[in-house]
């Protein structure tokens, strides 16, 4: 479950950095006014609270399992 | 993990929101400009809380129903979350405000009556905590919870509408134009739903987490 979830996060990632990598000074992540730096770090907090999310949802499972 | 395909919905669908929310091109509505993002993660805190706080008062009448004090649990956790929801919708408000409204906040009868509704929520867990006995607390509690979203609705959809606001659906917006119905752009239609089912189903993930851990803790308690 986990796994999935950071290779979702992992391919997102490689995919901006990528697109950053092809064009050199006016890489994607500097155009537009920066926004994609933006995106990027709300992206990482998603991403953080989300996995946060779901230890809480697997220690809480495994406490109904031992509880039963 | 139980029964996890929604948990990844939600987040499937809160990646979409953040990244086409960034980067698709909004249309320039008044002294908006690019705050008109906003209704991607401001606006659906509302919707969400609408939801999160009807799932809350349904259970509570199932308790009335049922008497059982599972069904009393299930709705204080959705109203806590509800609430938690509100108050951020209440916050990313007065942030949106400051910069299109002028200040945070401008006693604007869309943020009293809010803060009112709130106020009301917060007084369900005031009343609860008041009651040591588990069953009067429950039941006066739901009670409570059924009147309380029914103040709480035309509170914050109808009232605001019926006078002057800056808010939009106010009457005789002065500061930003209506932004509902025709007014929203297709493209922007396409986020701001998806938006809204992926941060009400996190919050119903929360929601559903804290029910478990209370069911829990409270085994002891519930008979069923």
């Amino acid at each position: 479950m986990r796994k999935l979830f950071l290779l979702i996060f992992s391919i997102l990632f490689s995919a901006i950095e990528l697109m950053a990598q092809n064009t050199n000074d006016t890489s994607v992540m500097a155009s537009n006014g920066k926004i994609y730096v933006v995106l990027a770090v709300c992206l990482t907090i998603f991403a953080g609270i989300v996995i946060y999310l779901i230890r809480i949802d697997r220690k809480v499972s495994r406490l109904e399992k031992k509880n039963d | 993990m139980k029964k996890s395909w929604w948990k990844i919905l939600a987040v499937v669908l809160l990646l979409y929101t953040f990244i086409a929310g960034f980067l698709i091109q909004v249309p320039n509505i008044g002294n908006l400009n690019q705050t008109i993002r906003n209704l991607f993660f401001h606006v659906p805190m509302w919707f969400g809380q609408m939801i999160l706080l009807l799932v809350s008062m349904i259970f509570s009448i199932r308790y009335l129903r049922s008497g059982n004090l599972a069904d009393d649990i299930v709705a204080r956790e959705y109203a806590r979350i509800g609430i938690t929801y509100g108050v951020l919708g209440l916050i990313t408000g007065a942030i949106w405000a400051s910069y299109t409204w002028g200040e945070p906040w401008s006693n604007d009868p869309k943020q009293i009556a809010v803060a009112i509704a709130l106020l009301i929520y917060l007084a369900y867990f005031v009343l609860r905590n008041s009651m040591p006995d588990m069953d009067k607390r429950a039941r006066v509690s739901s009670v409570y919870n059924i009147f309380a979203y029914f103040i709480y609705v035309p509170l914050i959809m109808v009232l605001p509408r019926l006078v002057q606001s800056l808010h939009p659906g106010g009457q005789g917006v002065e500061g930003n134009p209506a932004l509902g119905g025709q007014d929203l752009d297709p493209t922007m239609r396409l986020v701001f739903w998806p938006a809204v089912i992926g941060w009400t189903l996190l919050g119903v993930w929360m929601t559903t987490l804290l029910i478990r851990i209370s069911k829990l803790k409270e085994k002891n308690w519930i008979h069923a």
